[in-house]
């Protein structure tokens, strides 16, 4: 091993890092706030609803984020209506393609996991609010969402550490975040052990925040559920 | 295809026995084999699959060589299809080890009692009676595993193996179509997967046979 090298190039490490954690983090917020209205589209009795949102669910689900990547980054260039429009912009650039990407595929996942979430909604708790008179849209927003997002929130914890591994994709399409950074370093020092165990030891460090963060969030959500202590 | 479908039966089967002797080692009693198994699992489910996957197929190829030098080899080249393999079979080796262990620790403890109480030894015990007990309990777990392996050897088309998302790239970039190339990819993968989600159905049908239905 060969510290030396991993020192000298700690900045730039750290800068993907940066890049790691902010393409994770725009990447989830969108597409969670994508997921939501998904996922109630996946269960509403419309078929017109639900059958888009069902076969958005698996086409996502059905076929690896490194295929959905290339679609968007070399795919769109192939259409001349996208060349000239606006989103051209977008395209153009590997960082938003990555983030496009990789929030179209989380929403995915996220859908899913919020409407197994929902389906479990207990049915008393919907006829209690019935009851009481909640139009269609309060019951929602106060008995059914919340109660889904406590129960999505163990497998939501899963899909945000999935989503940090696969960010090392953006390193695939010239993206500098940690495996790019990794990349970079092999290729000038050839060192593949030194260049990738470091970023495969942030990459566990993220991780392990990861799982302390939904720990933490849990232990919040779930106190109703923990034996009483006298 | 055929080239994807090789690697990921190939990476499930050695995925598949690592997952069983792990299951074994974090259930035994010795704690060398225990913490073992955990650090494996933490290890493997911790780090992405690419970083995973690029240490071993050119770190792996270092290490074989100073092996190979000191036992004075010649140079042994690992093949991109070979790292791929043996890389995706041991990260899902670790998913497996946690699928199996839900599993085995579902067998309800009064059969093992029971085969033992028969005078069976412990290794009869494990493969009458938990092994084939113990499907039913692992199976939707090792669907979803089986699943994502599926889609994770795309990734080895970055190593340099010449599987259908490199050669959609090299066939896109020549033809300057490359959306409509990586679009057939993509509903070739949707086709292995909805043909396995259906096949699972119906394994799960069969094993769950005579288990009373809520």
């Amino acid at each position: 091993m060969d510290y030396n090298v991993i020192l000298n190039n700690l900045p730039l490490y750290l800068n993907g890092l940066l890049v790691t954690i902010q393409l994770v983090l725009i990447a989830l917020v969108s597409g969670f706030g994508l997921a939501v209205p998904l996922a109630l589209m996946a269960v509403s009795k419309n078929s017109y609803l639900r059958y888009p949102a069902k076969s958005y669910i698996y086409f996502f689900r059905g076929t690896p984020l490194l295929v959905q990547m290339f679609l968007l980054y070399y795919g769109m260039g192939q259409f001349e209506a996208i060349r000239e429009s606006v989103f051209w912009m977008l395209f153009r650039e590997a960082y938003w393609c990555a983030i496009i990407a990789f929030a179209l595929n989380t929403a995915g996942y996220t859908a899913e996991i919020l409407r197994g979430a929902i389906e479990q909604t207990p049915f008393g708790e919907i006829e209690a609010a019935n009851a009481s008179g909640m139009s269609k849209s309060t019951l929602y927003r106060r008995i059914i969402l919340p109660g889904s997002f406590r129960r999505a929130l163990p497998a939501y914890g899963n899909e945000v550490i999935f989503m940090l591994h696969g960010s090392a994709l953006a390193g695939v399409i010239t993206i500098v975040d940690l495996f790019g950074a990794a990349k970079i370093v092999n290729s000038r020092y050839f060192v593949p052990f030194e260049s990738f165990i470091t970023a495969g030891f942030f990459y566990l460090c993220c991780t392990f925040c990861i799982i302390w963060f939904f720990k933490w969030v849990e232990k919040h959500w779930y106190v109703h559920l923990r034996p009483r202590t006298s | 295809m055929a080239l994807t479908i090789e690697v990921a039966l190939l990476s499930l089967l050695i995925s598949v026995i690592l997952g069983l002797f792990g299951a074994i080692a974090k259930l035994s009693k010795s704690r060398i084999a225990r913490s073992a198994a955990t650090v494996y699992t933490t290890l493997i489910r911790g780090i992405p699959d690419l970083v995973l996957m690029t240490i071993i197929f050119y770190g792996g190829q270092i290490i074989v060589n100073n092996i190979g030098d000191s036992l004075g080899w010649d140079y042994i080249d690992i093949s991109p299809f070979v790292a791929g393999t043996l890389t995706i079979g041991f990260i899902f080796g670790a998913y497996m080890t946690e699928t199996f262990r839900g599993g085995i620790l579902a067998v309800s403890s009064g059969e093992i009692e029971a085969a033992l109480a028969f005078g069976m030894s412990g290794w009869k015990v494990f493969f009458r009676i938990t092994l084939p007990l113990m499907v039913r309990h692992a199976l939707p777990g090792f669907g979803n595993n089986w699943m994502v392996l599926a889609k994770t050897t795309a990734l080895v088309s970055v190593i340099g193996l010449h599987d259908m998302v490199y050669n959609a790239g090299v066939a896109g970039g020549a033809t300057r179509q490359p959306f409509t190339f990586f679009l057939v990819v993509a509903l070739m993968f949707l086709c292995i997967t909805g043909l396995s989600d259906l096949g699972l159905r119906w394994a799960n049908r069969r094993y769950s046979v005579g288990v009373r239905k809520v």
